[in-house]
């Protein structure tokens, strides 16, 4: 079912077109030799190109030129040989240069796609505009002094990609499904950390409604918005206003706005009247960027697998539902925990630890894949004792939690606790004739047709052995007694 | 003789030989400047006592026999030029606080060579201009004046004080900026030569930029010789600037010593500008039979869109000027003039500290930029400056080198030219083809007009061939045997 906003008109169209804004990962910025690492003191990683010192030039950083071409790889994308830097000229006090330089008329990648999956199943692909790179401005503190404001260069000429969708997106889901996507792949591919908290990644979302089969209407540009939550609120508070904005009579101006996540809706930002005439011209500080395909394809070759093809080798391979492939494969340091787990072992048993307990750890502990509570090697050891009969299913979830308190081996806690499962027959039987003793009334019933009631027997018996019962054992004993 | 009259090269034979030391020649050249600076304006800032220290480090040198291109020749360099620790203000109210931390890489290829800098040359502001009356220090007056008449010349510009201190012996060579002729120019008015280099040859890093597509450092010396001698120093390769030609750097003196036997030198006709002056069209053809007495040919060429080079060229400059100087702002360094809030902070400060001449190609600049008119100028512009690029391409498939007058006049007097800026901006119309393709062209003294002031004439050549442009040059330059000096200069 296409996602629809119900009006007093009738059903409205979500149109939806993301710019995001990803710092690439690199050493230095993207003209200068500068650091860019976050959290770092004010105004202490600044050149005097970044500061725009008289008679300062730009030398481009060849690094940030490849993560850029990765990344248009990996998003299945045009990588244009030959693209231009060009100025983009205003006035602010926080863009030391007086000009952003950015990549205007010839983008250094050009058309790609991004697949994305949705909740009922279904996947849909959203087309990518271009790529460009593009200097980072640094950043304006207007709250530290009554009358001053103060600037912080840190971020001055720090390198972006602007990575530009087509208006394919037709919900909120499908924005956020998009972001989450694109930074997946941004982080497999090592060319953004994709951090939105730190600024790492920043969504501006143009939003238009329509009636179906309507052209595009006006669009309104919702600018940084920093949350892949707020991405999805931002599409939906947005196209609200303007439904309420059109059916009541109106007409809906092109402008660019602010999401306010704690009113949860838009407030214009600055109209198309006061909008910049950025007079773009190619800079002549630099040449153009001209890259040889050999050295494309050296990069493309260099590739990591990414969550898509990974998500189809899990399938594949491992033959894990499509659902859970693609939760282990969203980031690579899940996918690399889970084949660590999986790798000899009953690889769905696997995917259903890793998913389950596993995930459920990370939320109760806080703690992150990369420095989990529990490493792969003994999940891993803890799905062998189960495999080789020394425990079953159940004692296992108490190893994990023993496991998660101390930190000790799973072989070393069964030891320790005596949870060795019990494939004694002898004790199996005793444990059997007691419970079918105590429970005179019960076996007449079962007798009499209550299969139901087999359940109830194992349960005591498995409670009569602490647990340590094999099951398997128990049931047949069981079976044969109650005849 | 006294040692401000020796030429760069014998000087620097003459430190070599100990006939006299670094610090007896750079006291020399204090000395003529304390007389002779007041009457010229050539230096906004002398480094006295930086230059003493210089000197006396270069005689060090000397004696242990390990000299370089330029130890103990003393230069001005023209205040474009980013100086560590020594003012520099692009001859602009803006900048007249401001210090640089660091050095540009043509000043820093000077220094490692040797040379020794007495201070910073005046100059039209961020070189704008073709007279040397932008400045914001006021303006420089030529050495020169008309015969008979003592009314104060202007030595062309924007590097006026460079040349004036040169041609007045009060700097043994100087650093120089060409975006539209800024270095051909005032060499001509002058009486002294002048080289720009290919685009790219020589670092634009710490240039105060104007234009940055057009601008090249050069030097303005007395002699070919000399400016080969100085480009050799100033050119070569920088990984900090993306615009600079990864190439080795010439020997530039020895190909002043070529001579042009067998070059085929050409005449483009569309610089038979109508109402040029006779006498200037006199010297060209003389020019011109100088090279051919010393064995070159003579050929009429064409470069059918140079009469679209200027107004081309006043698109494409002060747009990248108009962006340049955006940094300009009060924020960071220079001047500031406060404001209640942003907008006026950099109205203030903008308004109070750039003169007339920048602010109209700001206008000019931001103008031709905007959007609707981006394609009808800057678009166009570019497309005619290509056109003009491969009539030069052409032309130099059959010819080694172009000869033009420099300028279509002579010096003109401070205050002449100044209401109309479109006659001001007539002065580059020889020099800004070479500009807009990006080809050297050097400014050669070639004889005195009737009112005894220099002319000088002008050789284009392919790019990064530098060393046919001496060769041409130094052949002129032996043919036209310039003796005239100035009537204001050291021990005059």
């Amino acid at each position: 079912m296409a996602y629809t906003i119900e009006g007093s008109t009738g059903a409205w169209e979500v149109v939806v077109g993301l710019e995001v804004h990803a710092q690439v990962i690199s050493k230095s910025k993207l003209f200068s030799g500068a650091a860019t690492a976050f959290g770092a003191a004010p105004n202490s990683q600044v050149s005097f190109v970044d500061a725009a010192f008289p008679g300062m030039l730009p030398v481009p950083n060849r690094e940030a030129i490849a993560q850029a071409v990765r990344t248009g790889l990996g998003l299945a994308a045009e990588i244009n040989l030959v693209s231009r830097f060009d100025r983009k000229n205003y006035f602010y006090a926080d863009l030391p240069q007086g000009y952003q330089i950015s990549q205007f008329e010839h983008p250094i990648v050009g058309k790609g796609v991004v697949d994305i999956a949705l909740a009922d199943g279904s996947t849909k692909q959203v087309g990518i505009t271009r790529l460009h790179l593009e200097q980072d401005a640094g950043k304006s503190l207007h709250d530290q002094h009554p009358t001053k404001s103060f600037i912080d260069l840190n971020r001055s000429g720090v390198a972006l990609m602007e990575i530009v969708s087509e208006p394919d997106i037709r919900s909120p889901e499908e924005a956020g499904a998009y972001v989450k996507k694109l930074r997946s792949i941004l982080r497999y591919l090592g060319t953004c950390d994709g951090n939105m908290e730190e600024g790492s990644l920043r969504a501006d979302v143009n939003v238009s409604v329509r009636k179906a089969g309507e052209a595009y209407r006006t669009r309104c540009e919702v600018k940084n918005v920093n949350s892949v939550r707020f991405v999805m609120q931002a599409v939906e508070a947005e196209a609200l206003r303007q439904i309420a904005v059109w059916e009541s009579g109106g007409t809906v101006e092109q402008e660019t706005r602010l999401f306010d996540a704690n009113r949860g809706e838009t407030r214009p930002m600055r109209s198309k009247e006061d909008a910049h005439d950025y007079r773009y011209f190619p800079d002549p500080d630099l040449l153009p960027v001209v890259l040889e395909q050999s050295w494309v394809d050296a990069l493309k070759a260099a590739l990591p697998e990414l969550p898509d093809a990974k998500q189809a080798r899990f399938i594949r391979e491992y033959g894990l539902s499509p659902y859970d492939a693609a939760v282990l494969v969203a980031e690579q340091a899940t996918a690399q925990f889970f084949e660590a787990v999986a790798s000899g072992r009953d690889a769905k048993l696997a995917a259903n630890w890793v998913t389950g307990d596993f995930f459920a750890a990370l939320n109760r502990t806080g703690r992150s894949i990369e420095n989990p509570p529990i490493t792969a090697a003994a999940l891993g050891r803890l799905l062998d004792l189960m495999a080789d009969g020394t425990i079953n299913g159940k004692i296992a979830k108490e190893v994990f939690e023993a496991m998660l308190d101390s930190g000790e081996d799973p072989a070393a806690i069964v030891d320790a606790r005596g949870l060795r499962q019990v494939t004694d027959t002898s004790a199996i039987d005793a444990a059997v004739d007691a419970v079918l003793a105590a429970n005179p009334e019960k076996v007449a019933e079962y007798k009499s047709g209550k299969d139901k009631l087999f359940g109830f027997f194992v349960g005591n018996v498995m409670k009569a052995m602490a647990g340590k019962g094999n099951p398997a054992l128990v049931n047949a004993a069981l079976k044969q007694r109650l005849g | 003789m006294t040692l401000t009259d020796l030429t760069l090269a014998q000087a620097r034979d003459g430190l070599r030989a100990r006939d006299f030391s670094a610090v007896e020649l750079t006291e020399a050249y204090l000395s003529a400047i304390a007389a002779v600076n007041p009457r010229l304006n050539a230096y906004v800032l002398v480094t006295d006592e930086a230059a003493r220290a210089q000197a006396r480090a270069a005689d060090a040198a000397l004696a242990a026999g390990d000299h370089g291109a330029l130890t103990g020749i003393p230069l001005a360099i023209k205040d474009l030029f980013c100086t560590r620790g020594v003012r520099t203000t692009a001859g602009s109210r803006i900048l007249a606080p401001f210090v640089p931390p660091y050095e540009s890489t043509v000043t820093a290829n000077l220094l490692r060579d040797g040379a020794v800098f007495l201070g910073k040359a005046n100059m039209d502001e961020f070189a704008m201009g073709s007279s040397n009356m932008t400045s914001a220090f006021g303006p420089v007056a030529s050495p020169w004046t008309r015969r008979g008449d003592n009314r104060a010349l202007v030595p062309g510009g924007s590097s006026g004080g460079s040349a004036a201190a040169v041609s007045a012996r009060i700097a043994l060579g100087a650093t120089a900026t060409d975006t539209g002729g800024s270095i051909r120019q005032p060499a001509s008015f002058c009486g002294i030569v002048g080289i720009k280099p290919t685009y790219g040859r020589c670092s634009r890093w710490g240039i105060v930029a104007f234009a940055s597509s057009l601008d090249q450092a050069g030097p303005v010396a007395r002699t070919v010789e000399d400016a080969a001698i100085l480009l050799g120093s100033m050119a070569g390769f920088d990984a900090k600037d993306s615009t600079s030609a990864d190439l080795a750097v010439p020997d530039f003196a020895a190909a002043c010593r070529r001579g042009v036997k067998g070059l085929r030198i050409g005449v483009p006709r569309e610089y038979r500008m109508e109402g040029m002056a006779p006498e200037i069209e006199a010297l060209w053809q003389q020019g011109l039979g100088w090279l051919r007495d010393a064995g070159a040919e003579i050929v009429d060429v064409s470069l059918p869109h140079t009469k679209y080079g200027l107004a081309t060229y006043y698109i494409v400059a002060p747009a990248e000027a108009s962006s340049n100087l955006a940094r300009y702002d009060g924020v960071r360094f220079g001047a500031r003039s406060a404001g209640g809030d942003l907008a006026e902070l950099y109205e203030n400060t903008r308004a109070e500290g750039f003169g007339e001449e920048v602010k109209r190609r700001v206008l000019i600049g931001t103008y031709v930029l905007s959007a609707g008119y981006y394609d009808a100028y800057y678009l166009k512009a570019q497309k005619v400056r290509a056109l003009i690029l491969r009539d030069f391409t052409e032309v130099f498939r059959s010819v080694d080198a172009l000869v033009t007058p420099t300028a279509p006049t002579a010096a003109f007097a401070q205050g002449e030219k100044m209401d109309d800026p479109i006659t001001m901006y007539l002065n580059d119309i020889f020099t800004v083809p070479a500009n807009m393709s990006g080809i050297p062209g050097i400014s050669v003294p070639a004889g005195l007009d009737g009112q005894a002031l220099p002319l000088g004439l002008q050789v284009l050549g392919k790019p990064f061939d530098e060393e046919t442009v001496f060769a041409v040059g130094a052949a002129l330059e032996r043919a036209a045997g310039f003796t005239a000096l100035p009537g204001i200069r050291a021990g005059g």
